[in-house]
């Protein structure tokens, strides 16, 4: 990216180019970005993922849009039953609305997951940025530290963590799950930003910019972070769709979202002892959460080949 | 090798203090009262506190107390279950074998599946099989285990009716497959993915160009010098798979009443056995990191370009 972006800049002001470079249109060259959105307009799963995240979007930020039932008016003569109008999927043991119910379950997941990626990913920039562009004893303690946090398996480490940060047993439980997944969850981002970092420290336009007598912050802020963000980027998409599924695993295991809160892993979990009654309030909230965890990581895996020219 | 085995070991003692530390400190610093956390409702006398003091050391400053944790998870020595009230490491002798027997059962089908449609669709990368693997893998690794297990569970356990819903202690082979299907499904994916990319690579190697000009057979050739060089970084995998395995084994034990070590770990989260919860998730955390010691020891003794880092 960084190179692209150089020559071009380098060149422009120059005489009038030739003819044209790349055997394509006479204007200046593509950047690497430019390359990769072309890559990805084109790209089906891209569309599917973008359409998917969209309905999903929609659904968190305005679920009666989607369904006029309320999924807290939940009536016990409706226990179990099927099928109903304004009710597509039926009616669960306590008689709430399963398809309102599973619709109004994606805001409380996608504000878990967004604050908990945005956490982690400030948490591994910062880890990542400092490692890398330092290097030396503290990048050693750094990446010692990271490995330490990798080698507690992690649903184990959220377990001990969700319950020490959950002190309130009536709360919705939002801010302790999302400080538990983030806190956890930036080991990967930081260590692919330290390596974008430390590739991009090695180049001429950083080496320039320190003899023209740029400070340190300068050079991360100015300079090798916009160069080395791509990458990074890609694995904090990836990491909003591991964050909901993990969320659900949480609330599905008790320590996850609680009391007030609806969510997809709760559902799952209270419909588990009736599935031999009735399987609909099992099965719609996991198509609902599969599909929403695969949707970011269709993203992130779609935009990932769109900038990797090694696959060109 | 010997230098890479010393500076892996003493890696592996700072993960050890470093992780146990961190769920040591998490789990009991800043409680609010031990000692009525231990005695529940009754008012506590002068003499109990000392027999608490005596049996958890509660009144000694807190690097002492995360010593006797550690003296006590090397000597086998987890506490007492406050819903069981048993020892824990009854619990966890117990409950062992059957995960041992789950785990192994899911990553031999894992292995299978994915080292044969892995090496089938990195030779042809780009057909029509390469195409299909690589959306499925996509989904399966989108599949969190909570949708996973119950929904098998319902599909085959109790609409289809082809498995067994639960699982008992003495189960055979069979009443565990759906199980490890399960959990197998979990690193199934990235095994997959790394055996297609690591044998695309190895296909449009040097070496391979010179066994295909001294006209060996396609199948000596793949056989006998991809696949061979292929399967290394696959191993490696196996380690991190380990740690995803445990985190499904909570909810796949869980969900089929399978009385493994994840069970026993999901009983001890719903009923806020604090003792059970760190005791279990120490040991697994030791039992992870020795695995990965073993893989990394492994993989530094089969490809020599680890160990004269």
């Amino acid at each position: 990216m960084s190179d692209l972006n150089a020559v071009s800049a380098v060149e422009a002001p120059g005489p009038a180019p030739t003819g044209p470079r790349h055997g394509g249109s006479p204007a200046k060259p593509r950047s690497l970005a430019g390359d990769a959105w072309l890559d990805l307009r084109s790209s089906k799963i891209f569309w599917v993922a973008v359409v998917l995240v969209a309905v999903i979007l929609l659904m968190a930020v305005w679920p009666s849009l989607f369904t006029s039932a309320d999924p807290r008016d939940c009536v016990l003569a409706n226990k179990n039953a099927g099928a109903a109008s304004g009710a597509p999927f039926g009616f669960d043991f306590q008689g709430c609305n399963v398809y309102a119910k599973t619709i109004y379950g994606a805001r409380d997941s996608l504000i878990v997951g967004l604050f908990a990626t945005l956490l982690a990913g400030v948490i591994g920039l910062l880890f990542g940025l400092t490692a890398g562009y330092y290097g030396g004893w503290l990048d050693a303690v750094l990446s010692r530290f990271i490995d330490v946090v990798l080698g507690v398996p992690f649903l184990l480490a959220a377990i001990v963590l969700a319950n020490r940060f959950s002190t309130d047993p009536d709360a919705t439980n939002i801010v302790p799950v999302i400080l538990t997944l983030g806190l956890l969850g930036w080991t990967t981002s930081a260590r692919v930003m330290r390596s974008a970092v430390i590739s991009a420290k090695g180049q001429d336009y950083v080496a320039a910019a320190r003899m023209l007598g740029a400070s340190p912050s300068r050079q991360m802020f100015r300079h090798i972070l916009p160069n080395s963000i791509g990458p990074f980027l890609v694995v904090l998409t990836i990491l909003l769709g591991i964050n909901i599924a993990s969320e659900s695993t949480l609330s599905y295991l008790g320590v996850g979202l609680k009391g007030d809160a609806i969510s997809w892993g709760i559902a799952i979990a209270e419909a588990g002892p009736y599935i031999r009654t009735t399987a609909a309030p099992l099965i719609w909230p996991s198509v609902f959460l599969a599909v929403t965890v695969l949707a970011f990581i269709m993203l992130g895996d779609a935009i990932r080949d769109a900038f990797d020219p090694k696959l060109r | 090798m010997f230098r890479y085995i010393v500076r892996r070991l003493l890696q592996m003692v700072l993960t050890f203090f470093g992780a146990t530390f961190l769920v040591y400190a998490l789990m009991f610093a800043n409680q609010d009262d031990p000692y009525q956390a231990l005695v529940g409702e009754r008012p506590l006398s002068e003499s109990q506190r000392i027999a608490l003091n005596a049996q958890y050391h509660l009144d000694d400053p807190f690097l002492v107390q995360y010593w006797h944790y550690v003296r006590g998870l090397l000597t086998g020595d987890l506490g007492t279950s406050l819903t069981q009230r048993r020892p824990i490491s009854e619990m966890l002798a117990e409950a062992w074998p059957i995960t041992i027997k789950l785990a192994l059962l899911a990553v031999l089908i894992a292995a299978v599946i994915a080292v044969s449609a892995g090496v089938l669709s990195g030779i042809r990368r780009g057909g029509v099989f390469d195409n299909v693997t690589l959306v499925i893998t996509l989904i399966v690794l989108a599949m969190p285990v909570v949708v996973l297990a119950p929904v098998a569970q319902v599909v085959f356990g109790v609409q289809l009716g082809w498995f067994p819903v639960t699982v008992t202690r003495d189960a055979g082979l069979w009443d565990l497959l759906l199980p490890a299907l399960v959990l197998g499904t979990l690193v199934i994916a990235t095994e997959l993915r790394v055996t297609r990319s690591s044998v695309a690579e190895n296909m449009r190697a040097d070496y391979v160009r010179t066994a295909r000009a001294k006209g060996l057979t396609n199948k000596r050739v793949i056989g006998a010098h991809v696949l061979r060089n292929s399967l290394i970084p696959v191993i490696t995998l196996i380690g991190v798979d380990i740690g995803a395995l445990m985190s499904g084994a909570i909810i796949t034990e869980g969900v089929f009443n399978i009385p493994g070590v994840g069970f026993n770990l999901f009983r001890g989260i719903r009923a806020e056995d604090g003792p059970l919860v760190v005791g279990f998730v120490s040991v697994l955390v030791i039992v992870f990191l020795v695995i990965n010691l073993i893989v990394d020891l492994l993989y530094a003794a089969l490809d020599p370009r680890i160990r004269y880092e």
